[in-house]
């Protein structure tokens, strides 16, 4: 039996008195799209920087591909393309040079990245700016070379954290529906933390995450109810998304 | 799938991106290679001119005769360079963090003790080339060590150059904001290069301050600066190697220590992880 994309047993983190997340267990299967729900502040980027390594994991366990990342965190990482909230690409160098960069730290020499920096940047339809700074992109296309980025090293599962934010509809709209092909055509698995209805489809396995706590975990469609995703979100955590 | 840790190649594909990394940032700012090479030769034309007429120097290891103040001051100088790049690096590390790339760097399946390192050593090389270009100014300006000192010079910049770049690497995991940066140069920077024997013999030092003189033998730029000098007139300064070769370990150690996601800094700080 194929491991899931992503299993989260039982994690808990805590800032000091201040408890971030409390007993969070999630699945992501192999080719699935999650959709991480939940307000600024529920614990989506701390639960991104747990499965990252970024913070280390004290409680319970993270599985990425079926490897434990306390036991074995090279092949987790490896596995994962991560898009961060903000931007995570060197200014000062070109998306190429960005991209040659990012996958030499996955150990993927010039050679082979080359060829598949035309790909992925013709996958994010940029194939037009690779020779441009990152400083001269618009939010978008900044987003889109961002996914770029992550794809370079081919993982399994892609993590992206509130991918839109700060773009206008129709950048959100492209960038979502990128996310959507890759999973479709590439048999990507995605977890994508967001805090807005719009981007949830009542087809996505859905979390609903709130002051670091899981609400709800299964269908968008079976969560919604007759009601809509908006009023069951608000009857869960009594707070308006 | 094989991680890229289970294969050398992947290592060194690592290494030479990260070294690629940092040598295209340097050549993308310019003014940053002329500033590192102008600090020192602002030094080395006027300030030296100035303080040969007050400074009478007299034969100090590892010099056999009399030499000219300029002469004197040149190691101090190229490790002046060094010590300036590791907080340039360190800087560098601070800005990274704050605009996010470096979260790009840590997620990576490597190590962090490797990709500190890497960072480290690419840090060194780019400021072995300033040195050599300082060096080949000062050649012209009549600072002629004997040619293979040149050779002998480099094993003894790779090491001062990573201590002070460990030092640097350190310093980046304490410091929280790039405006807190002001402060490293006032309370770091500047006293190990005015404390130590970069522009003057310690046996001056003495004279004026035994204090301050203490102060300067236990500050690890002195020991840089002798290694480089010593180095430099093709002769091994035993005490100076085992020094930087300790504070190397020391300051690597505890910059490992504080970007390790268990134990350090990042495990106590809260928002943003990077």
């Amino acid at each position: 039996m194929t491991a899931p994309a992503l299993q989260i047993d039982n994690v808990s983190h805590s800032f000091g008195a201040v408890q971030a997340l409390k007993d969070v267990s999630l699945t992501v299967p192999q080719g699935g799209f999650t959709a991480l729900l939940g307000v600024n502040g529920a614990g989506k980027t701390t639960l991104f920087s747990l499965i990252t390594r970024l913070y280390s994991n004290r409680s319970g366990t993270i599985r990425v591909g079926g490897h434990d990342l306390r036991c074995e965190p090279s092949r987790a990482l490896a596995r994962l393309g991560v898009v961060f909230q903000s931007r995570a690409m060197d200014a000062d160098l070109t998306i190429r040079q960005n991209l040659i960069y990012h996958a030499s730290l996955h150990g993927i020499p010039g050679r082979l990245a080359r060829p598949r920096i035309d790909t992925v940047l013709a996958q994010v339809d940029l194939a037009d700016r690779a020779d441009a700074r990152v400083t001269a992109l618009s939010g978008g296309q900044s987003r889109r070379a961002e996914i770029a980025r992550a794809l370079i090293h081919r993982p399994d599962l892609l993590l992206l954290d509130e991918a839109t934010v700060g773009l206008d509809v129709k950048s959100r709209a492209e960038v979502l529906a990128l996310t959507r092909r890759l999973i479709t055509r590439d048999g990507v698995s995605a977890l994508w933390a967001t805090h807005i209805m719009d981007e949830i489809d009542p087809a996505d396995d859905l979390v609903i995450l709130h002051r670091g706590e899981v609400l709800r975990h299964g269908p968008a469609r079976d969560i919604a109810g007759a009601q809509g995703l908006t009023r069951a979100f608000l009857d869960l955590t009594g707070v308006a998304p | 799938m094989t991680p890229p840790t289970a294969h050398a190649r992947g290592w060194l594909t690592a290494f030479l991106g990260i070294a690629r990394r940092e040598t295209l940032r340097f050549v993308n700012q310019r003014g940053r290679f002329l500033a590192a090479l102008v600090r020192p030769l602002v030094w080395l034309f006027i300030f030296a001119a100035g303080f040969r007429a007050v400074l009478g120097l007299s034969i100090t290891p590892p010099y056999q005769t009399y030499v000219l103040y300029e002469v004197y001051v040149t190691p101090g100088l190229v490790a002046m360079i060094q010590l300036f790049n590791g907080m340039q690096s360190s800087l560098s590390m601070v800005y990274d963090r704050e605009t996010g790339a470096m979260r790009t760097l840590l997620v990576s399946p490597f190590p962090r003790w490797f990709l500190l390192g890497s960072k480290l050593i690419a840090g060194v090389i780019v400021s072995i080339i300033q040195v050599f270009t300082f060096l080949a100014i000062a050649y012209w300006w009549g600072i002629r060590p004997p040619v293979w000192g040149y050779v002998a010079v480099i094993p003894a910049l790779i090491l001062s150059g990573l201590m002070l770049g460990a030092m640097g690497l350190f310093l980046s995991s304490a410091i929280r904001q790039l405006e807190n940066f002001a402060g490293v140069m006032n309370f770091v920077i500047f006293p190990m290069f005015f404390a130590s024997s970069a522009l003057y013999p310690l046996w001056r030092m003495r004279e004026s301050s035994p204090l301050l003189y203490d102060i300067c033998r236990f500050n690890p730029f002195t020991h840089a600066v002798e290694l480089i000098r010593f180095a430099l007139y093709l002769r091994v300064e035993w005490t100076s190697l085992a020094v930087v070769l300790g504070c190397l370990a020391g300051f690597f150690g505890a910059a490992v220590f504080m970007y390790d996601p268990q134990k350090g800094l990042w495990a106590r700080r809260k928002g943003g992880p990077a």
